[in-house]
């Protein structure tokens, strides 16, 4: 799949669900995409990097979101 | 006069312990008087502010902290924790109070002036506080801004040449014992290889796309200085395959009250002349020792490599010249529940550089955890849920009887159908031409 393709597929797939989640696992991402999770992670990466996605860390466990969605961005204030 | 009453942290440092709460004091009357005249990057009264929200958490029973969050470093998903207090108008100090994990030197190895230059940094652009260290084994920094976080990680990594660690669902930093630097056990360089895989994973130190934590813990041998047995999901447990080397004269010199058992230790109290009936040979837990005529034996086959009896002979007794590692997997120590211990999985490798044959088990291992462990899934769990034999044949490796605890109490290794010659279908007829029913 060509990187712009699986951002598509990625940020749509991702925006459908915001009504009932912001944060995703990683294994749900590559489930979208569709990859192995180490070639899933090729593209993860890649979309962090550009700013698609972002990083959320509970200090255990990691997830991803569309960058600037969910509660936490902003609402409380935390940024 | 303390910014907040702490009646209830008070009362912890009347223990007989030192206490964190004393130094949390302290490091409150240096960060309030300043002598140095350090430009304190966040509020100087941090520290009071901690004991504040601690004191009201004892008062309610309750935190006071919220915890996670989307704080971090560029291009990093790991090595900060986000952290919040909810009471931010009565403790404006803690209000952000992030955690930053520190890769740690090599078997904790470093010199003053590297913790000086950390510390210095830390009392600069965080609250002053550290925990040396971890339990994962890095330097903690506890307590900054979300403002600091860059500035703290361009300096370390510019300035000092130091990484942050690893937390989230990363590989976490590595960490090993002292090793052959000090310690004539060590059974292979355990810095040496701590240090390449750590290179050799950055990616996955960094970047969270495992289901869950996954640590690597090296000891040189089985003592198990840094307990990776008990905690890693992949551990590095030194050993040998040869003999223990003993040296009969120096046995001699044991018994003979010359040199002191344990090197020394223990020596508070008169526990008598040294027996090494009674502290060595009848403490083996595979009764594989014996000493008689002044000689002693040792049957080799049968040590299980408990280390007692080198811990306490080490003049006498060396580990064997024959030496590399066992791997052990699937450890985990939660806080709340379900703590096990690692499972063998690699009876015993070599330990040489470029480690090559480690690599190949370590990915294969990834390989199927990262595609079948489900979130939040401990490598141990999957093994669990899934079976050691699914584990043997995705390392590709046989199985082999260190697999098996005893013979015939946990055979998890079964014949598969078409490992069995004419496989599982029998001629029920044939059969009974030969046995009655």
């Amino acid at each position: 799949m060509e990187y712009e393709e699986a951002k598509t597929k990625v940020v749509e797939e991702l925006t459908k669900k915001q009504k009932t989640k912001s944060k995703f696992y990683f294994n749900d991402l590559s489930k979208i995409l569709e990859m192995k999770p180490r070639e899933a992670k090729k593209i993860v990466n890649k979309l962090v990097e550009e700013g698609v996605l972002e990083y959320w860390s509970s200090g255990s466990t990691s997830m991803y979101g569309l960058k600037g969605t969910g509660k936490q961005a902003g609402a409380e204030h935390e940024g | 006069m303390a910014k907040h009453e702490t009646p209830l942290l008070d009362q912890l440092e009347t223990g007989p312990w030192p206490s964190f709460v004393t130094d949390l004091k302290r490091e409150a009357e240096s960060r309030a008087k300043n002598e140095k005249g350090i430009e304190y990057q966040i509020p100087q009264d941090v520290c009071e502010d901690l004991l504040g929200v601690l004191e009201l958490s004892f008062k309610h029973g309750r935190t006071h902290w919220k915890h996670g969050g989307i704080v971090g470093v560029f291009g990093y998903g790991g090595g900060v924790i986000g952290r919040y207090c909810d009471q931010p108008e009565q403790f404006p100090g803690v209000a952000h109070f992030h955690t930053m994990r520190i890769n740690q030197p090599g078997g904790k190895f470093y010199t003053t002036e590297y913790l000086k230059d950390l510390c210095d940094l830390w009392e600069f652009r965080g609250s002053g506080i550290t925990n040396m260290h971890g339990s994962t084994g890095d330097i903690i920094f506890l307590g900054t801004t979300t403002p600091q976080l860059e500035e703290i990680f361009y300096e370390l990594t510019h300035k000092y040449n130091q990484d942050l660690g690893g937390s989230g669902s990363n590989l976490r930093t590595p960490s090993d014992c002292i090793g052959s630097a000090r310690c004539e056990y060590s059974c292979y360089d355990t810095q040496a290889i701590c240090y390449t895989l750590t290179q050799e994973y950055q990616d996955e130190l960094h970047r969270p796309a495992f289901p869950y934590k996954f640590k690597f813990k090296f000891d040189g041998c089985p003592n198990c200085c840094v307990a990776s047995i008990a905690r890693a999901d992949i551990s590095f447990i030194g050993t040998w395959r040869d003999d223990i080397r003993i040296d009969q004269e120096a046995v001699k010199a044991y018994v003979g009250q010359e040199l002191k058992p344990n090197g020394g230790s223990h020596t508070g109290r008169d526990w008598g002349p040294f027996d090494i009936q009674k502290e060595v040979v009848d403490l083996c837990p595979t009764k594989c020792m014996k000493y008689e005529n002044d000689k002693l034996a040792i049957n080799n086959k049968e040590c299980t490599r408990c280390m007692h009896c080198i811990n306490v002979m080490p003049r006498a007794l060396r580990i064997g010249n024959d030496r590399g590692c066992s791997l052990l997997v699937g450890a985990k120590a939660p806080i709340l529940d379900g703590a096990q211990m690692g499972s063998l999985l690699v009876p015993f490798i070599k330990v040489e550089e470029p480690y090559d044959e480690i690599k190949e088990v370590i990915e294969a291992i990834w390989d199927w955890w990262m595609e079948e462990g489900k979130n939040r899934e401990r490598l141990g769990e999957l093994i669990k849920r899934q079976g050691f034999q699914k584990l043997l044949e995705m390392t590709n490796i046989k199985p082999v009887a260190q697999h098996v605890q005893e013979p015939r109490t946990n055979p998890y290794i079964f014949w598969k159908e078409d490992e069995v010659e004419g496989g599982f279908e029998r001629d029920i007829n044939e059969f009974r031409k030969y046995h009655q029913r």
